[in-house]
Protein backbone atom coordinates (compact mmCIF):
# COMPACT_ATOMS: atom_id res chain seq x y z
CA UNK A 1 0.00 0.00 0.00
CA UNK A 2 2.96 2.29 1.27
CA UNK A 3 4.37 1.59 -2.53
CA UNK A 4 0.79 2.51 -4.33
CA UNK A 5 1.18 6.06 -2.58
CA UNK A 6 4.48 6.65 -3.55
CA UNK A 7 3.78 6.06 -7.05
CA UNK A 8 0.09 8.17 -7.21
CA UNK A 9 2.55 11.20 -5.57
CA UNK A 10 5.80 10.59 -7.73
CA UNK A 11 2.84 10.26 -10.46
CA UNK A 12 1.23 13.55 -9.79
CA UNK A 13 4.56 15.75 -9.60
CA UNK A 14 6.06 14.84 -12.69
CA UNK A 15 2.89 15.37 -14.42
CA UNK A 16 2.74 18.86 -12.71
CA UNK A 17 6.30 19.67 -13.14
CA UNK A 18 6.13 18.88 -17.14
CA UNK A 19 2.64 20.83 -17.36
CA UNK A 20 3.71 23.87 -15.35
CA UNK A 21 7.22 23.68 -17.26
CA UNK A 22 6.95 25.55 -20.03
CA UNK A 23 5.17 28.60 -18.08
CA UNK A 24 8.07 28.12 -15.59
CA UNK A 25 10.65 28.19 -19.00
CA UNK A 26 8.80 31.57 -20.61
CA UNK A 27 9.47 33.70 -17.27
CA UNK A 28 12.57 32.44 -16.92
CA UNK A 29 13.53 33.16 -20.78
CA UNK A 30 12.10 36.48 -20.50
CA UNK A 31 14.48 37.79 -18.30
CA UNK A 32 17.87 36.19 -20.11
CA UNK A 33 19.95 38.72 -21.70
CA UNK A 34 19.04 38.22 -25.49
CA UNK A 35 20.78 35.56 -27.60
CA UNK A 36 21.36 34.15 -24.68
CA UNK A 37 18.90 30.83 -24.77
CA UNK A 38 20.53 30.16 -28.29
CA UNK A 39 22.67 27.66 -26.70
CA UNK A 40 23.05 23.57 -25.93
CA UNK A 41 22.26 22.56 -23.82
CA UNK A 42 19.55 25.23 -23.51
CA UNK A 43 19.94 27.10 -20.10
CA UNK A 44 17.26 26.48 -17.55
CA UNK A 45 17.30 29.84 -15.60
CA UNK A 46 19.35 33.42 -16.32
CA UNK A 47 22.75 34.08 -15.50
CA UNK A 48 22.37 37.40 -14.79
CA UNK A 49 18.47 38.04 -14.47
CA UNK A 50 17.74 41.41 -16.50
CA UNK A 51 14.57 43.15 -17.21
CA UNK A 52 16.16 44.55 -20.84
CA UNK A 53 13.13 42.50 -22.95
CA UNK A 54 10.69 44.05 -21.25
CA UNK A 55 11.98 47.68 -21.60
CA UNK A 56 12.34 47.14 -25.39
CA UNK A 57 9.10 45.80 -25.72
CA UNK A 58 7.49 48.70 -23.96
CA UNK A 59 9.88 51.28 -25.31
CA UNK A 60 10.39 49.85 -28.71
CA UNK A 61 7.49 47.85 -29.60
CA UNK A 62 4.99 49.88 -27.48
CA UNK A 63 2.76 47.09 -26.14
CA UNK A 64 1.75 49.20 -23.35
CA UNK A 65 -1.17 50.22 -25.51
CA UNK A 66 -2.36 46.74 -27.25
CA UNK A 67 -2.15 46.17 -22.77
CA UNK A 68 -4.89 48.92 -22.48
CA UNK A 69 -6.40 47.45 -25.53
CA UNK A 70 -7.12 44.39 -24.21
CA UNK A 71 -7.94 45.39 -20.95
CA UNK A 72 -10.52 48.08 -22.26
CA UNK A 73 -12.15 45.42 -24.75
CA UNK A 74 -12.01 42.52 -22.17
CA UNK A 75 -13.51 44.63 -19.46
CA UNK A 76 -16.33 46.00 -21.85
CA UNK A 77 -17.20 43.02 -23.27
CA UNK A 78 -18.01 41.74 -19.05
CA UNK A 79 -20.10 44.57 -18.78
CA UNK A 80 -21.94 44.14 -21.70
CA UNK A 81 -22.63 40.13 -21.37
CA UNK A 82 -23.74 41.34 -17.85
CA UNK A 83 -26.10 43.54 -19.04
CA UNK A 84 -27.51 41.15 -22.07
CA UNK A 85 -27.17 37.62 -19.97
CA UNK A 86 -28.48 38.58 -16.93
CA UNK A 87 -32.05 39.70 -17.21
CA UNK A 88 -32.24 37.28 -19.92
CA UNK A 89 -31.25 34.30 -17.72
CA UNK A 90 -33.34 35.14 -15.06
CA UNK A 91 -36.16 35.63 -17.28
CA UNK A 92 -36.34 32.22 -18.74
CA UNK A 93 -35.65 31.06 -15.29
CA UNK A 94 -38.51 32.35 -13.72
CA UNK A 95 -40.84 34.65 -15.55
CA UNK A 96 -43.72 32.98 -17.51
CA UNK A 97 -44.43 33.95 -20.57
CA UNK A 98 -46.00 32.62 -23.87
CA UNK A 99 -43.13 30.45 -25.83
CA UNK A 100 -40.90 30.84 -23.21
CA UNK A 101 -40.04 27.29 -23.14
CA UNK A 102 -39.76 26.73 -27.18
CA UNK A 103 -37.25 30.23 -27.65
CA UNK A 104 -34.93 28.68 -24.77
CA UNK A 105 -34.88 25.29 -26.77
CA UNK A 106 -34.31 26.90 -29.82
CA UNK A 107 -31.35 29.13 -28.03
CA UNK A 108 -29.50 25.74 -26.80
CA UNK A 109 -29.88 24.34 -30.32
CA UNK A 110 -28.42 27.22 -31.98
CA UNK A 111 -25.18 26.35 -29.94
CA UNK A 112 -24.18 23.48 -32.86
CA UNK A 113 -23.30 26.11 -34.97
CA UNK A 114 -19.90 27.35 -34.86
CA UNK A 115 -19.50 30.78 -34.63
CA UNK A 116 -17.12 31.28 -37.31
CA UNK A 117 -19.99 30.53 -39.78
CA UNK A 118 -21.26 34.21 -39.53
CA UNK A 119 -18.02 35.93 -39.67
CA UNK A 120 -17.56 36.97 -43.51
CA UNK A 121 -21.52 38.53 -43.32
CA UNK A 122 -20.73 40.15 -39.78
CA UNK A 123 -17.56 41.44 -41.34
CA UNK A 124 -19.40 43.08 -43.98
CA UNK A 125 -22.08 44.34 -41.98
CA UNK A 126 -19.68 46.29 -39.97
CA UNK A 127 -17.54 47.43 -42.74
CA UNK A 128 -21.20 49.03 -44.16
CA UNK A 129 -21.48 50.86 -40.63
CA UNK A 130 -17.94 51.68 -40.34
CA UNK A 131 -16.97 49.37 -37.31
CA UNK A 132 -14.25 47.69 -38.54
CA UNK A 133 -10.99 48.70 -36.72
CA UNK A 134 -12.63 49.99 -33.88
CA UNK A 135 -13.33 48.83 -30.59
CA UNK A 136 -16.91 48.40 -30.95
CA UNK A 137 -16.55 45.83 -34.10
CA UNK A 138 -14.27 43.72 -31.90
CA UNK A 139 -17.06 44.01 -29.01
CA UNK A 140 -19.88 42.93 -30.90
CA UNK A 141 -19.75 38.79 -30.52
CA UNK A 142 -19.49 39.26 -26.76
CA UNK A 143 -22.82 41.13 -26.56
CA UNK A 144 -25.34 38.24 -25.92
CA UNK A 145 -24.39 34.35 -26.18
CA UNK A 146 -26.32 31.19 -25.00
CA UNK A 147 -23.86 30.22 -22.67
CA UNK A 148 -24.08 33.11 -20.76
CA UNK A 149 -27.90 33.26 -21.03
CA UNK A 150 -27.66 29.59 -19.78
CA UNK A 151 -26.13 29.76 -16.94
CA UNK A 152 -27.39 32.70 -15.17
CA UNK A 153 -30.99 30.56 -16.21
CA UNK A 154 -29.43 27.40 -14.19
CA UNK A 155 -28.66 29.57 -11.16
CA UNK A 156 -31.72 31.37 -11.29
CA UNK A 157 -33.84 28.30 -11.40
CA UNK A 158 -32.96 27.98 -7.19
CA UNK A 159 -34.32 31.25 -6.20
CA UNK A 160 -37.67 30.47 -4.45
CA UNK A 161 -40.47 31.14 -5.48
CA UNK A 162 -42.60 31.98 -3.04
CA UNK A 163 -39.24 35.24 -2.25
CA UNK A 164 -40.83 36.60 -5.45
CA UNK A 165 -44.64 36.43 -5.17
CA UNK A 166 -43.98 38.14 -2.19
CA UNK A 167 -43.02 40.99 -3.65
CA UNK A 168 -45.30 41.24 -6.28
CA UNK A 169 -48.28 41.14 -3.67
CA UNK A 170 -46.43 43.88 -2.31
CA UNK A 171 -47.18 45.79 -5.66
CA UNK A 172 -43.60 45.57 -6.67
CA UNK A 173 -42.67 45.80 -10.66
CA UNK A 174 -40.64 43.03 -12.16
CA UNK A 175 -38.03 45.38 -12.66
CA UNK A 176 -37.98 45.76 -8.92
CA UNK A 177 -37.81 42.63 -8.10
CA UNK A 178 -35.28 42.14 -10.29
CA UNK A 179 -32.69 44.81 -9.17
CA UNK A 180 -33.79 44.80 -5.97
CA UNK A 181 -34.09 40.57 -4.76
CA UNK A 182 -33.02 39.17 -7.54
CA UNK A 183 -29.51 40.53 -8.26
CA UNK A 184 -28.26 40.72 -4.99
CA UNK A 185 -29.12 36.27 -5.13
CA UNK A 186 -27.34 36.23 -8.44
CA UNK A 187 -23.65 37.74 -6.95
CA UNK A 188 -22.23 34.10 -7.52
CA UNK A 189 -23.08 33.80 -10.65
CA UNK A 190 -22.47 37.14 -11.88
CA UNK A 191 -19.29 36.41 -10.75
CA UNK A 192 -18.21 33.38 -12.58
CA UNK A 193 -19.99 34.80 -16.03
CA UNK A 194 -17.80 38.32 -15.19
CA UNK A 195 -14.61 36.23 -15.24
CA UNK A 196 -15.57 33.56 -17.82
CA UNK A 197 -16.51 36.80 -20.23
CA UNK A 198 -13.07 38.83 -19.53
CA UNK A 199 -11.31 35.64 -19.79
CA UNK A 200 -12.24 34.34 -22.92
CA UNK A 201 -12.45 38.42 -24.45
CA UNK A 202 -8.29 38.38 -23.38
CA UNK A 203 -7.51 35.48 -24.51
CA UNK A 204 -10.15 35.72 -28.10
CA UNK A 205 -8.06 35.55 -31.47
CA UNK A 206 -9.66 35.03 -35.07
CA UNK A 207 -12.11 38.13 -34.38
CA UNK A 208 -9.80 40.43 -33.17
CA UNK A 209 -7.45 39.29 -35.80
CA UNK A 210 -10.18 39.89 -38.73
CA UNK A 211 -11.45 42.93 -37.19
CA UNK A 212 -8.78 44.93 -36.07
CA UNK A 213 -5.79 45.51 -38.41
CA UNK A 214 -4.67 49.36 -37.32
CA UNK A 215 -2.17 48.01 -35.04
CA UNK A 216 -2.75 50.85 -32.84
CA UNK A 217 -6.60 49.02 -31.94
CA UNK A 218 -5.12 45.78 -31.72
CA UNK A 219 -5.48 43.03 -28.61
CA UNK A 220 -2.45 41.92 -26.77
CA UNK A 221 -2.96 37.89 -28.70
CA UNK A 222 -3.22 39.98 -32.48
CA UNK A 223 -0.19 41.93 -31.81
CA UNK A 224 1.89 39.75 -30.41
CA UNK A 225 1.27 37.13 -33.40
CA UNK A 226 2.16 39.90 -35.73
CA UNK A 227 5.57 41.03 -32.97
CA UNK A 228 6.87 36.81 -33.19
CA UNK A 229 6.78 36.81 -37.13
CA UNK A 230 8.76 39.60 -37.44
CA UNK A 231 11.21 38.90 -34.40
CA UNK A 232 11.52 34.90 -35.01
CA UNK A 233 15.06 35.42 -33.65
CA UNK A 234 14.16 36.97 -30.65
CA UNK A 235 12.99 34.05 -28.43
CA UNK A 236 13.91 36.56 -25.15
CA UNK A 237 12.14 39.55 -25.97
CA UNK A 238 8.91 37.15 -27.90
CA UNK A 239 8.50 35.13 -24.12
CA UNK A 240 8.37 38.46 -22.34
CA UNK A 241 5.62 39.54 -24.57
CA UNK A 242 4.03 36.25 -23.80
CA UNK A 243 4.35 36.96 -20.16
CA UNK A 244 2.37 40.32 -20.16
CA UNK A 245 -0.26 38.35 -22.06
CA UNK A 246 -0.43 35.42 -20.28
CA UNK A 247 0.13 36.56 -16.29
CA UNK A 248 -3.25 38.63 -16.01
CA UNK A 249 -5.58 36.38 -16.93
CA UNK A 250 -3.61 33.65 -14.47
CA UNK A 251 -3.58 35.97 -11.76
CA UNK A 252 -7.34 36.85 -12.56
CA UNK A 253 -7.90 32.77 -12.50
CA UNK A 254 -6.17 32.15 -9.53
CA UNK A 255 -8.45 34.62 -7.48
CA UNK A 256 -11.24 33.56 -8.74
CA UNK A 257 -10.98 30.31 -9.05
CA UNK A 258 -13.66 29.22 -7.45
CA UNK A 259 -16.21 30.96 -9.64
CA UNK A 260 -14.04 29.93 -12.79
CA UNK A 261 -14.65 26.14 -11.98
CA UNK A 262 -18.46 26.85 -10.92
CA UNK A 263 -19.10 28.36 -14.51
CA UNK A 264 -17.12 25.38 -16.11
CA UNK A 265 -19.12 22.51 -14.62
CA UNK A 266 -22.23 24.53 -14.79
CA UNK A 267 -21.62 24.57 -18.38
CA UNK A 268 -20.77 21.38 -19.24
CA UNK A 269 -22.21 18.53 -17.31
CA UNK A 270 -25.41 20.00 -16.49
CA UNK A 271 -25.75 21.17 -19.80
CA UNK B 1 -51.24 39.15 -18.78
CA UNK B 2 -49.02 41.65 -17.52
CA UNK B 3 -45.72 39.49 -16.36
CA UNK B 4 -46.14 37.87 -19.76
CA UNK B 5 -45.40 41.07 -21.07
CA UNK B 6 -42.45 41.46 -18.46
CA UNK B 7 -40.55 38.50 -19.59
CA UNK B 8 -40.42 39.08 -22.99
CA UNK B 9 -39.06 42.73 -22.32
CA UNK B 10 -36.03 41.10 -20.22
CA UNK B 11 -34.98 38.57 -23.23
CA UNK B 12 -35.62 41.14 -25.69
CA UNK B 13 -32.14 42.90 -25.72
CA UNK B 14 -30.46 39.47 -25.86
CA UNK B 15 -32.97 38.04 -28.55
CA UNK B 16 -32.67 41.05 -30.96
CA UNK B 17 -28.47 40.96 -30.17
CA UNK B 18 -28.48 37.67 -31.12
CA UNK B 19 -30.90 38.04 -33.90
CA UNK B 20 -28.73 40.85 -35.46
CA UNK B 21 -25.19 39.97 -35.02
CA UNK B 22 -25.76 35.82 -35.77
CA UNK B 23 -29.35 34.40 -37.18
CA UNK B 24 -28.80 37.23 -39.71
CA UNK B 25 -24.85 36.56 -40.63
CA UNK B 26 -25.30 32.91 -40.42
CA UNK B 27 -28.39 33.11 -42.65
CA UNK B 28 -26.70 35.63 -45.13
CA UNK B 29 -23.47 33.37 -45.10
CA UNK B 30 -25.79 30.55 -46.56
CA UNK B 31 -27.08 32.80 -48.90
CA UNK B 32 -23.49 34.34 -49.61
CA UNK B 33 -22.07 30.92 -50.47
CA UNK B 34 -24.29 30.35 -53.68
CA UNK B 35 -22.80 33.69 -54.93
CA UNK B 36 -19.57 34.89 -56.09
CA UNK B 37 -19.00 37.96 -53.72
CA UNK B 38 -15.47 38.80 -54.11
CA UNK B 39 -12.87 41.77 -53.87
CA UNK B 40 -15.14 43.08 -57.00
CA UNK B 41 -18.29 43.04 -55.06
CA UNK B 42 -16.86 43.93 -52.07
CA UNK B 43 -16.32 47.61 -54.08
CA UNK B 44 -19.86 47.55 -55.72
CA UNK B 45 -22.49 45.14 -54.90
CA UNK B 46 -23.36 45.46 -58.65
CA UNK B 47 -20.78 43.12 -59.41
CA UNK B 48 -22.32 39.84 -57.21
CA UNK B 49 -23.40 37.29 -59.21
CA UNK B 50 -25.44 33.89 -58.32
CA UNK B 51 -23.72 31.02 -58.94
CA UNK B 52 -26.13 28.10 -57.50
CA UNK B 53 -23.61 25.35 -56.23
CA UNK B 54 -20.73 26.31 -57.96
CA UNK B 55 -18.48 27.40 -55.08
CA UNK B 56 -19.26 24.08 -53.49
CA UNK B 57 -18.25 22.10 -56.56
CA UNK B 58 -15.26 24.20 -57.00
CA UNK B 59 -13.57 22.89 -53.51
CA UNK B 60 -14.21 19.34 -54.47
CA UNK B 61 -11.43 20.27 -56.83
CA UNK B 62 -9.51 22.18 -55.24
CA UNK B 63 -6.76 19.94 -53.59
CA UNK B 64 -5.41 22.11 -50.83
CA UNK B 65 -8.80 22.18 -49.28
CA UNK B 66 -8.72 18.66 -49.43
CA UNK B 67 -5.00 18.60 -47.86
CA UNK B 68 -7.32 21.14 -45.19
CA UNK B 69 -9.88 18.68 -44.49
CA UNK B 70 -7.55 16.01 -44.04
CA UNK B 71 -5.11 17.46 -41.89
CA UNK B 72 -8.13 18.76 -39.70
CA UNK B 73 -9.24 15.40 -39.62
CA UNK B 74 -5.75 14.13 -38.53
CA UNK B 75 -6.09 16.80 -35.68
CA UNK B 76 -9.03 15.15 -34.71
CA UNK B 77 -8.58 11.87 -34.77
CA UNK B 78 -5.57 11.47 -32.84
CA UNK B 79 -5.73 14.70 -31.11
CA UNK B 80 -9.13 14.23 -29.48
CA UNK B 81 -8.41 10.35 -27.59
CA UNK B 82 -5.21 11.75 -26.68
CA UNK B 83 -6.58 14.58 -24.62
CA UNK B 84 -9.35 12.51 -23.44
CA UNK B 85 -7.09 9.59 -22.12
CA UNK B 86 -4.49 12.61 -20.65
CA UNK B 87 -7.78 14.23 -19.02
CA UNK B 88 -8.73 10.78 -17.96
CA UNK B 89 -5.55 10.06 -16.68
CA UNK B 90 -4.91 13.55 -14.68
CA UNK B 91 -8.19 12.82 -12.88
CA UNK B 92 -7.76 9.58 -11.57
CA UNK B 93 -4.66 10.28 -9.99
CA UNK B 94 -6.06 13.37 -8.61
CA UNK B 95 -8.85 11.23 -6.85
CA UNK B 96 -7.00 8.38 -5.67
CA UNK B 97 -7.64 8.82 -2.07
CA UNK B 98 -3.42 8.45 -1.80
CA UNK B 99 -2.81 11.90 -3.34
CA UNK B 100 -1.88 14.40 -1.43
CA UNK B 101 -2.00 18.08 -2.06
CA UNK B 102 -4.79 17.76 -4.36
CA UNK B 103 -5.84 21.52 -4.45
CA UNK B 104 -2.55 22.56 -5.77
CA UNK B 105 -1.98 19.58 -8.41
CA UNK B 106 -5.92 20.53 -9.56
CA UNK B 107 -4.78 24.34 -10.19
CA UNK B 108 -1.40 23.75 -11.53
CA UNK B 109 -2.33 20.92 -13.91
CA UNK B 110 -5.28 23.14 -14.81
CA UNK B 111 -3.20 26.30 -15.24
CA UNK B 112 -2.14 26.02 -19.34
CA UNK B 113 -6.84 26.23 -19.94
CA UNK B 114 -7.03 29.77 -18.94
CA UNK B 115 -3.08 30.93 -20.36
CA UNK B 116 -3.60 32.79 -24.01
CA UNK B 117 -3.19 30.48 -26.36
CA UNK B 118 -1.08 32.60 -28.75
CA UNK B 119 1.10 33.67 -26.27
CA UNK B 120 2.35 29.80 -25.01
CA UNK B 121 1.69 28.62 -28.82
CA UNK B 122 4.78 30.80 -29.33
CA UNK B 123 6.52 29.91 -25.98
CA UNK B 124 5.79 26.11 -27.50
CA UNK B 125 7.71 27.35 -30.94
CA UNK B 126 10.89 27.69 -29.19
CA UNK B 127 10.55 24.81 -26.69
CA UNK B 128 10.31 22.61 -29.87
CA UNK B 129 13.37 24.15 -32.11
CA UNK B 130 15.50 21.47 -32.97
CA UNK B 131 18.40 22.60 -31.68
CA UNK B 132 18.12 25.05 -28.54
CA UNK B 133 14.31 23.44 -28.42
CA UNK B 134 13.87 21.71 -24.04
CA UNK B 135 11.54 19.06 -25.92
CA UNK B 136 14.61 17.53 -28.21
CA UNK B 137 17.17 18.17 -24.68
CA UNK B 138 14.91 15.59 -22.77
CA UNK B 139 14.04 13.79 -25.52
CA UNK B 140 18.07 13.15 -26.22
CA UNK B 141 18.08 12.16 -22.50
CA UNK B 142 16.06 8.88 -23.91
CA UNK B 143 18.62 8.20 -26.63
CA UNK B 144 16.08 9.90 -29.59
CA UNK B 145 17.70 11.64 -32.37
CA UNK B 146 16.64 15.61 -32.64
CA UNK B 147 13.71 16.23 -34.62
CA UNK B 148 12.54 19.22 -36.50
CA UNK B 149 9.40 19.24 -35.08
CA UNK B 150 7.95 22.09 -36.53
CA UNK B 151 10.26 21.90 -40.16
CA UNK B 152 9.50 18.51 -40.91
CA UNK B 153 5.93 17.74 -42.76
CA UNK B 154 5.49 14.63 -41.10
CA UNK B 155 5.88 15.83 -37.11
CA UNK B 156 4.31 19.66 -37.73
CA UNK B 157 0.81 18.22 -37.18
CA UNK B 158 2.12 15.85 -34.03
CA UNK B 159 3.80 19.23 -32.53
CA UNK B 160 0.54 21.20 -32.48
CA UNK B 161 -1.57 17.96 -30.98
CA UNK B 162 1.14 17.67 -28.27
CA UNK B 163 0.87 21.59 -27.57
CA UNK B 164 -3.22 21.31 -27.91
CA UNK B 165 -2.99 18.09 -25.67
CA UNK B 166 -0.62 20.25 -23.07
CA UNK B 167 -3.01 23.63 -23.74
CA UNK B 168 -6.85 21.76 -23.22
CA UNK B 169 -6.45 18.53 -20.69
CA UNK B 170 -7.26 20.22 -18.01
CA UNK B 171 -10.85 21.40 -18.97
CA UNK B 172 -12.07 17.66 -19.24
CA UNK B 173 -9.79 16.74 -15.94
CA UNK B 174 -12.20 19.04 -13.98
CA UNK B 175 -15.46 17.77 -15.55
CA UNK B 176 -13.93 14.27 -15.04
CA UNK B 177 -13.27 14.65 -11.74
CA UNK B 178 -16.28 15.76 -11.33
CA UNK B 179 -17.80 12.74 -12.71
CA UNK B 180 -15.66 10.39 -10.48
CA UNK B 181 -16.28 11.98 -7.32
CA UNK B 182 -19.85 11.45 -7.96
CA UNK B 183 -19.66 7.54 -8.32
CA UNK B 184 -21.12 5.89 -5.30
CA UNK B 185 -18.47 4.56 -2.93
CA UNK B 186 -20.52 1.68 -1.80
CA UNK B 187 -19.65 0.00 -5.23
CA UNK B 188 -16.13 0.60 -5.29
CA UNK B 189 -16.51 -0.85 -1.18
CA UNK B 190 -18.74 -4.04 -2.67
CA UNK B 191 -16.06 -4.86 -5.30
CA UNK B 192 -12.69 -4.92 -2.71
CA UNK B 193 -14.81 -7.43 -0.37
CA UNK B 194 -14.91 -9.04 -4.00
CA UNK B 195 -11.21 -8.99 -4.45
CA UNK B 196 -11.52 -7.15 -7.38
CA UNK B 197 -8.27 -5.47 -8.99
CA UNK B 198 -7.95 -2.20 -9.38
CA UNK B 199 -8.33 -2.63 -13.28
CA UNK B 200 -11.25 -4.42 -13.00
CA UNK B 201 -12.78 -1.89 -10.79
CA UNK B 202 -12.01 0.58 -13.03
CA UNK B 203 -12.99 -1.05 -16.14
CA UNK B 204 -16.43 -2.32 -14.59
CA UNK B 205 -17.40 0.39 -12.20
CA UNK B 206 -15.52 3.90 -12.60
CA UNK B 207 -15.85 3.23 -16.76
CA UNK B 208 -19.49 2.47 -17.12
CA UNK B 209 -20.52 5.42 -14.86
CA UNK B 210 -18.26 7.82 -16.42
CA UNK B 211 -19.85 6.35 -20.28
CA UNK B 212 -22.44 9.49 -20.10
CA UNK B 213 -20.03 12.49 -19.20
CA UNK B 214 -17.28 10.98 -21.62
CA UNK B 215 -19.74 11.16 -24.43
CA UNK B 216 -20.41 14.74 -23.76
CA UNK B 217 -16.77 15.86 -23.29
CA UNK B 218 -15.79 13.77 -26.13
CA UNK B 219 -18.76 15.76 -28.35
CA UNK B 220 -17.64 19.06 -27.17
CA UNK B 221 -13.45 18.72 -27.40
CA UNK B 222 -14.15 17.21 -30.59
CA UNK B 223 -16.40 20.58 -31.62
CA UNK B 224 -13.22 22.31 -30.63
CA UNK B 225 -10.77 19.92 -32.29
CA UNK B 226 -12.28 20.71 -36.13
CA UNK B 227 -11.93 24.98 -35.19
CA UNK B 228 -8.28 24.21 -35.37
CA UNK B 229 -6.77 27.80 -36.31
CA UNK B 230 -4.36 29.81 -34.07
CA UNK B 231 -1.83 27.07 -33.52
CA UNK B 232 -0.66 26.72 -36.78
CA UNK B 233 -1.61 30.24 -37.84
CA UNK B 234 1.20 31.12 -34.99
CA UNK B 235 3.28 28.56 -34.93
CA UNK B 236 4.13 26.97 -38.62
CA UNK B 237 1.75 29.47 -40.97
CA UNK B 238 -0.07 26.74 -42.37
CA UNK B 239 2.97 24.82 -43.48
CA UNK B 240 5.39 22.91 -43.93
CA UNK B 241 4.13 21.69 -47.37
CA UNK B 242 0.67 22.92 -46.10
CA UNK B 243 0.63 20.00 -43.66
CA UNK B 244 -1.04 21.86 -40.89
CA UNK B 245 -3.51 24.12 -43.10
CA UNK B 246 -6.43 23.50 -41.14
CA UNK B 247 -10.54 24.18 -42.51
CA UNK B 248 -10.43 27.19 -40.80
CA UNK B 249 -7.28 28.18 -41.47
CA UNK B 250 -8.30 28.05 -45.60
CA UNK B 251 -11.63 29.70 -44.72
CA UNK B 252 -9.22 32.47 -43.37
CA UNK B 253 -7.70 32.74 -45.90
CA UNK B 254 -10.20 32.84 -48.72
CA UNK B 255 -11.72 35.19 -47.00
CA UNK B 256 -9.76 37.47 -45.38
CA UNK B 257 -6.49 37.54 -47.30
CA UNK B 258 -7.98 37.27 -50.99
CA UNK B 259 -11.73 38.33 -50.33
CA UNK B 260 -13.31 35.59 -52.17
CA UNK B 261 -16.01 35.93 -49.09
CA UNK B 262 -18.59 33.81 -51.10
CA UNK B 263 -15.89 30.57 -51.12
CA UNK B 264 -15.31 31.31 -47.60
CA UNK B 265 -18.80 30.90 -46.86
CA UNK B 266 -19.07 27.55 -48.68
CA UNK B 267 -16.16 26.28 -46.60
CA UNK B 268 -17.50 27.29 -43.34
CA UNK B 269 -20.72 25.62 -44.19
CA UNK B 270 -18.67 22.60 -45.29
CA UNK B 271 -17.20 22.76 -42.19
CA UNK B 272 -20.38 22.87 -40.41
CA UNK B 273 -22.20 20.16 -41.81
CA UNK B 274 -19.09 18.07 -40.70
CA UNK B 275 -19.03 19.02 -37.48
CA UNK B 276 -22.93 18.16 -37.57
CA UNK B 277 -23.22 15.19 -38.85
CA UNK B 278 -19.95 13.84 -36.80
CA UNK B 279 -21.56 14.43 -33.54
CA UNK B 280 -24.46 12.70 -34.76
CA UNK B 281 -22.29 10.17 -35.68
CA UNK B 282 -20.94 9.85 -32.24
CA UNK B 283 -24.65 10.28 -30.21
CA UNK B 284 -25.95 7.23 -32.16
CA UNK B 285 -23.05 5.22 -31.67
CA UNK B 286 -23.50 5.99 -27.41
CA UNK B 287 -26.63 5.03 -28.16
CA UNK B 288 -26.00 1.61 -29.98
CA UNK B 289 -23.67 0.57 -26.96
CA UNK B 290 -25.34 1.16 -24.63
CA UNK B 291 -28.78 -0.89 -25.46
CA UNK B 292 -26.99 -3.49 -25.87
Amino acid sequence: MKLRSVAVNVALATLAALTLFPLAWMVAASLMAPGETNVFPPPLLPHSATLANYRELFATAGIGRQIANSALIAACATVLSLVFNLGAGYAFAKLHFAGRDATFRTLLGALVIPGQVAMMPLFLMLKQLGLVNTYAGALVPWLASVFGIFLVRQYALSIPEELLEAARIDGAGELRIFTTIVLPLLTPIVVTLAVLTFLGAWNDFMWPLIVLTDRELQTLPVALAGLSREHVQDTELMMAGSVVTVLPVLALFLVLQRYYMQGLLMGSVKG
Amino acid sequence: MKRSYAGWIFVAPALIAMAVFFVVPVATALAMSFTDFDIYALADLANLRFVGFDNYGRLLHTPLFWQALLNTLYFVVLGVPLSIVASLGAALLLHSPLARLKAFYRTALFAPVVTTLVAVAIVWRYLLHPRYGWLNYMLAAFGIDPIDWLGDPHWAMPAIILLSVWKNFGYNMIILLAALQAVPTELYEAARIDGASAWRQLRDITLPALAPVLLLVSVLTMAGHFQLFAEPYVMTQGGPAQRTLTVLYFMYEEGFKWWSLGSASAVAFVLFAIMFTVTLLQLRVARYTEAR
